[in-house]
């Protein structure tokens, strides 16, 4: 199934933990989608091979920056009435502490939908929301 | 140390496998080119990496994770001496997808270096720098820290600390 189906498929069974069945980089790098309080939550589950920094250890910044963009797109999905994808035109992480090596939640809201452009700002942590790990704001094409 | 030394010890360092970081063999990056501020770093394509199944077109982490690379590489080139780096923030604007099939090339500048922060300006590509797939610029915070090694500030430098 493409994409765009699954989506309008995750739409009606409201159920977007179906999405990573398309995207195979959520699969490779162990992120899920998944409801928590009501929230739409995307997580990556800790895993060695995601070190950037053996030291430490310390999650790499790119797979951070690759769960920032995809809780994005996930809640845009969710969010969005238009009938495409989301497609990245910038984004700009801001790293705020390392990453442990354990499982990362991300929550995305959207700040702005305009008819062609939306506005996107995500927080993603560890252990306390309140101490988070990155922030990422971004603008995506819907058209 | 002349910067020739300092390049050398750096490719020295990280052309050993067992140097690189657990993420960095996982995908399969090799540093292609290092000279004084400046790296390209490829990595090769992998259809695991698509955002999308159907189209196999690379998801945008893939080529965030490419541009943190070689812009960290850029600033230990730009540096006089090792020291542990952090980055700060990352801004990446998608110029256009990247093609299936095709390796992902990230060259990094470290174009100017202050006592606690490092700025760079990056390009990710196929074949040609003048047609980018992205553009970024990124902000590095310097953090020596006592005690370390050269090689173990060396082994350091993603999202290193608290900034």
């Amino acid at each position: 199934m493409d994409l765009l189906s699954l989506v309008r498929r995750a739409k009606a069974e409201d159920d977007f933990s179906i999405l990573s069945s398309g995207i195979p980089y959520m699969n490779t790098m162990g992120i899920y989608v998944w409801e928590d309080q009501g929230q739409l939550t995307t997580t990556m589950r800790a895993d060695k091979k995601l070190t950037g920094n053996p030291r430490l250890p310390a999650l790499h910044g790119g797979t951070i920056g690759g769960l920032l963009e995809t809780a994005a797109i996930v809640q845009l999905a969710h969010d969005q009435d238009t009938e495409n994808l989301p497609k990245p035109i910038n984004v700009t992480i801001e790293y705020l502490r390392s990453g442990k090596i354990a499982d990362l939640h991300a929550r995305a809201r959207v700040t702005k939908q305009g008819r062609r452009v939306a506005n996107v700002q995500v927080i993603c942590w560890q252990s306390d929301p309140e101490k988070p790990v990155a922030a990422m704001h971004g603008h995506f094409l819907m058209t | 140390m002349t910067e020739q030394t300092l390049m050398e010890r750096i490719v020295k360092f990280r052309s050993k496998p067992e140097n690189q970081s657990p993420h960095a063999q996982f995908l399969g990056l090799q540093i292609v080119d290092i000279e004084p501020q400046r790296a390209v770093i490829k990595i090769p394509y992998s259809k695991d990496m698509a955002g999308n199944a159907s189209t196999g077109i690379l998801h945008g982490g893939l080529v965030t994770t490419a541009l943190d690379s070689a812009s960290g590489l850029a600033v230990f080139a730009a540096l006089d001496e090792f020291m542990t780096i952090a980055t700060l923030d990352l801004r990446i604007d998608y110029l256009k997808p990247a093609t299936p099939d095709k390796a992902i090339f990230a060259w990094a500048h470290c174009y100017k270096t202050t006592r606690n922060v490092c700025f760079v300006r990056g390009v990710a590509y196929h074949e040609d720098r003048d047609d980018p797939i992205a553009n970024c610029t990124a902000t590095f915070m310097v953090t020596a820290r006592a005690g370390a090694t050269a090689e173990d500030r060396l082994a350091g430098h993603n999202t290193e600390g608290e900034v």
